[in-house]
């Protein structure tokens, strides 16, 4: 990889960076301090408070578009540009259109929770947002891909770098799904309503296409990118496997397609779907863990750092909850598994192991790593990195461990029969159980919230010494 | 070709990736809009009334799906707890769909006619003063909003060009009648929207107050309609496993 630089530090574009990043922060923040304060309404419903603004129904999709788009776009927008240009030692192509994506992408995440807040949904999971602000999505999106093919094309090193492959294949894919995702007619010009062009199983598929997918190429294929570059970098070795990072590379951006049907197991799709994705669901396992196996033996001869760099925590704990919700996906695939967890927080808590455990740690890391280097200064405490770290352990011990009993229990009393074959417990019997779990989830994320925020004040403190 | 190749060169690579990652979607989604089988052949599934579909969107605009799904899969305790599985034709006309992912409460599929319109407007005012264990937030606005729908035309109109047959003039409105009867096809015809949405909230009293028009009339119909468009004593079950 290209680890000398033949050209001036000056030349890279880094301003962009350092405001996609200022973001990251902001909008972890704020879509974790959402995610905690939902969570604590499911255990104490009083906290709805009557206000229609701030019912569960309307800010969820204000979590998940918070924290996905915004703190994971953010953190992707900024490590993409950087790793861009490191690896093709150039600058930016188009700096006017890269500043476009990001004040573009910050009024996006904006207008997205205003509308949410509001009432004006789409009512697709993950694509809540409606059809003047997918265009606006649209637009910023090409914008992104012109930014970072033209810095591709004009690199100075013969080949392009892994790092790139994964986030290309990321501004394609989410380009596509996208598109097709948000198929719709507006009731008029000057309304915020519109009603999707597909209907009942074809709407399905497709929504749930989209919606796998922006966890296979939003969430993992583009952090992979990000663990490329970052993990090297931090541990000071090169990738462990240049033919495993080729071949999981295809083997996943072709499998994650397939697997989107999973989410519609046992429901009114043809079943050869079904199937179909659930195959495909399994094999994923192997290109899933050949992109952990390929980060954790990158680090091997650099274990030492372990215990002295509490950065290279960060990498090695988030590739481990990768490998772990890699395996846990699969196996919620099987029909016969997800005829139990289906429905139950048992996919939330899987879900939240790949954000929290994966997504984020990954991010923190490559962050805690990037931020000095952007703003040309040291790290103001190493110490309060290690507090973050732990935190962000134990919050997201506690939130997947409440969530999968939860979960489970969830699944077997709803399917729990008498002696006589009447049906054991009432539903409302489940919701009433669920309560001190749900405590226990809103405590979990709590404490991962606390890290985010210690994490605010260290770099808030580094970027303050910054001599930029 | 050997894959340094394709890492030389962005316009192979980006090219390559298009293709690996078009093919899942168009495998398994395309085929759904051409194989007839997809969708059962069955009688009672219609478009929803203009008060209804006024209702639809309100259970849209508050993020319903999010905790309640509409889809009961194919298994005892599902059919003891919620009643026969759902049926793809059952929400033909739903755009966007609303299975859901989640059960914080209950499956809402076969909702309709469970519950009196009373229990409903009590439940969804003030969910703990019915079931005291609920964690549903209350929905005191519903019944304190007249209910909006001045844009009703406009809403069925944007679901005609999706293909849900609204009917616009007098040729669709006799196709409705022979596809629907005469009664369900006169609620279906777009210029008479606003006089059928009274009609029907005047007739049904959904939110047990006669005197005003609110979203909890809108909100209610639609509930009490749910799941209730196929007499399932009209066929037996294995007219439906071919379907899948």
């Amino acid at each position: 990889m290209a680890t000398t630089s033949t050209i001036n530090k000056e030349q890279y574009d880094y301003d962009i960076i350092r405001k996609f990043t200022i973001m990251t922060l902001v909008w972890g923040v704020v879509g974790m301090l959402v995610g905690v304060y939902i969570a604590s309404e499911l255990a104490f419903p009083v906290l709805n408070f009557d206000i229609p603004y701030i019912t569960f129904g309307r800010l969820r999709p204000v979590h998940t578009g918070a924290v996905i788009f915004g703190f994971g776009g953010s953190a992707l927008f900024a490590t993409s540009y950087y790793v861009v240009q490191r690896t093709c030692q150039t600058p930016l192509f188009a700096k006017g259109l890269a500043n476009f994506t990001f004040w573009g992408w910050q009024a996006v995440i904006v207008f997205a929770a205003l509308g949410d807040v509001m009432g004006h949904t789409q009512g697709r999971e993950y694509a809540e947002m409606e059809w003047p602000i997918d265009l606006l999505i649209e637009v910023v999106w090409v914008a992104y891909l012109v930014v970072f093919v033209g810095t591709l094309m004009r690199r100075k090193q013969p080949h392009i770098y892994v790092a790139n492959w994964f986030y290309l294949a990321f501004i394609l894919a989410t380009a596509l799904l996208h598109t097709f995702n948000n198929l719709a007619v507006p009731v008029s010009l000057f309304s915020m309503k519109s009603y999707s062009l597909f209907s009942g199983a074809q709407d399905a598929m497709t929504q749930w296409w989209y919606g796998h997918n922006a966890v296979g190429f939003f969430l993992t294929a583009a952090f992979l990118g990000m663990m490329y570059y970052f993990v090297p970098k931090q541990a000071g070795r090169p990738v462990y496997s240049y033919r495993l990072s080729v071949l999981h590379f295809w083997a996943l951006v072709f499998m994650y397609m397939w697997a989107g049907a999973h989410h519609l197991h046992w429901t009114a799709i043809p079943d050869w779907t079904s199937t179909l994705a659930a195959t495909f669901s399994i094999m994923l396992l192997l290109p899933s863990w050949g992109g952990m196996v390929n980060g954790i033996l990158t680090l091997s001869g650099a274990w030492d750092k372990m215990r002295t760099d509490p950065i290279m925590r960060f990498l090695i704990v988030a590739l481990s909850f990768y490998g772990m919700s890699t395996f846990e996906g699969p196996m919620m695939s099987l029909k016969d598994v997800n005829a139990l967890s289906h429905y139950t927080d048992w996919t939330v808590g899987h879900v939240h192991s790949g954000a929290l455990g994966w997504v984020a740690m990954v991010s923190f890391g490559s962050l805690y790593h990037l931020i000095p280097k952007l703003w040309n200064t040291q790290t103001y405490s190493n110490r309060l990195i290690n507090v973050h770290f732990w935190l962000a352990t134990i919050g997201i011990l506690l939130y997947i461990t409440a969530m999968w009993i939860s979960g489970i229990m969830q699944g077997l009393m709803w399917r729990a029969f008498d002696d006589f074959g009447n049906l054991q417990y009432s539903f409302i019997e489940s919701v009433a159980a669920a309560h001190n779990l749900y405590v226990m989830r809103a405590i979990g994320g709590l404490f991962f919230l606390s890290g985010m925020v210690v994490m605010v004040y260290n770099m808030t403190k580094t970027i303050r010494s910054g001599k930029v | 070709m050997k894959h340094d190749n394709i890492e030389r060169n962005v316009g192979i690579l980006l090219v390559l990736t298009m293709l690996a990652i078009s093919v899942g979607g168009m495998v398994e989604i395309v085929p759904l809009f051409f194989i007839k089988e997809t969708v059962e052949k069955v009688e009672g599934v219609r478009p929803y009334s203009p008060l209804e579909l006024r209702g639809r969107d309100i259970y849209i605009r508050e993020g319903c799906y999010l905790c309640h799904s509409q889809m009961i899969r194919p298994f005892r305790d599902e059919a003891l707890r919620y009643g026969h599985y759902s049926l793809a034709a059952e929400s033909k006309y739903d755009h966007p769909f609303q299975w859901g992912s989640k059960r914080t409460g209950p499956d809402l599929a076969r909702v309709g006619g469970k519950y009196s319109n009373d229990w409903h407007t009590q439940h969804l005012t003030a969910p703990r003063s019915l079931v005291p264990q609920s964690v549903m937030p209350n929905y005191p606005w519903l019944v304190k909003t007249n209910l909006d729908y001045s844009d009703i035309q406009g809403r069925m109109k944007a679901l005609r060009v999706t293909g849900v047959p609204y009917s616009t003039n007098q040729a669709e409105f006799e196709r409705n009648v022979k596809e629907f009867g005469e009664e369900v096809a006169k609620n279906l015809h777009i210029p008479d929207a606003e006089k059928n949405l009274l009609a029907q909230a005047q007739a049904g009293n959904y939110d047990t107050n006669p005197d005003n028009l609110t979203e909890m009339d809108a909100l209610v119909s639609y509930l009490q309609v749910l799941g209730t468009m196929v007499d399932f004593k009209k066929y037996d079950d294995d007219y439906f496993v071919k379907f899948r």
